[in-house]
């Protein structure tokens, strides 16, 4: 049980440490913000599954509430992150943020 | 009726999830604020009083979800392999794009609208009536819209004709 969790939360991890490096080398704002709210949304919930099976591995009533909680705040996040994802990317456009094209670069 | 019922027994759940107490105090406490909340808001769960669309709507988008996790996750590795690129700038090809949906409900819309922004390299900038316009971070993103996520989101949530 314990290795599965530390599988999933690696994995968590690795969308975590993708989403990041994203943030770090697109060009632009638009583009930095699919890595920042998506990755991130997966990593997350893969990092919550991990540690509701750690929970999970000592089974108790107390341990399985405390696992549908967790459950419940990654669905939070499934609803929450495209959402705000969404509304900050219609925002930048709203205001004129410059997107980054492709044949500018060629002139 | 049925709706506030239906409502305080969800809300009641809800309760005891995240209370986790079983004395009759917390439990009673728990009871009368669900049947408060039952009683003023039931309208919020369930808008127009009825339970069997609604739980129809509920168990489609149950099934739905699996789908909407594996494309979540391969189009995560998709854009893990576009940022760990060497030659990023390369693979990239940042556009709008607006398409037509043939989704009627706003239900399904707003489904279809999220699923678009979950599954990366693409957000659903605006939904104006039935035009989509998606902010997409390559081409080939771009060009497999609306496609098979539709479809499905159509057979899930669409009314049968």
């Amino acid at each position: 049980m314990a290795v599965t969790a530390a599988i999933f939360i690696v994995l968590g991890l690795f969308f975590f440490l993708v989403g990041t490096v994203g943030i770090l080398r697109l060009p632009d704002f638009y583009t930095r913000l699919q890595a920042a709210g998506k990755c991130d949304s997966l990593a997350a919930v893969l990092v919550l599954v991990g540690v509701v099976i750690y929970v999970l591995s000592d089974f108790s009533l107390a341990n399985l509430l405390v696992g549908i909680k967790i459950l419940a705040i990654a669905g939070f996040i499934f609803i929450a992150s495209p959402t705000a994802t969404h509304a900050i990317t219609a925002a930048a456009l709203v205001v004129g943020v410059e997107p980054w094209k492709k044949e500018k670069k060629g002139r | 009726m049925p709706a506030k019922f239906a409502t305080f027994f969800i809300m009641l759940l809800f309760w005891v999830v995240l209370s986790g107490m079983f004395d009759g105090f917390h439990l009673t406490l728990g009871v009368i604020s669900c049947a408060l909340v039952a009683h003023f808001s039931h309208r919020l769960l369930f808008p127009d009083g009825k339970i069997g669309p609604w739980a129809r709507d509920v168990s489609r988008l149950t099934l739905y979800l699996p789908f909407l996790f594996k494309e979540i996750v391969v189009a995560n590795l998709q854009v893990a392999r576009i940022v760990l690129h060497p030659r990023m700038l390369d693979l990239i090809d940042p556009r709008l794009v607006s398409f037509k949906t043939r989704l009627k409900r706003p239900l399904s819309r707003v489904t279809f609208g999220q699923s678009i922004t979950l599954t990366p390299a693409t957000i659903t900038v605006s939904i104006d009536d039935d035009v989509f316009t998606v902010y997409s971070l390559t081409r080939s993103a771009a060009e497999s819209l609306p496609g098979e996520m539709e479809k499905r989101v159509a057979a899930a949530l669409e009314e049968q004709p």
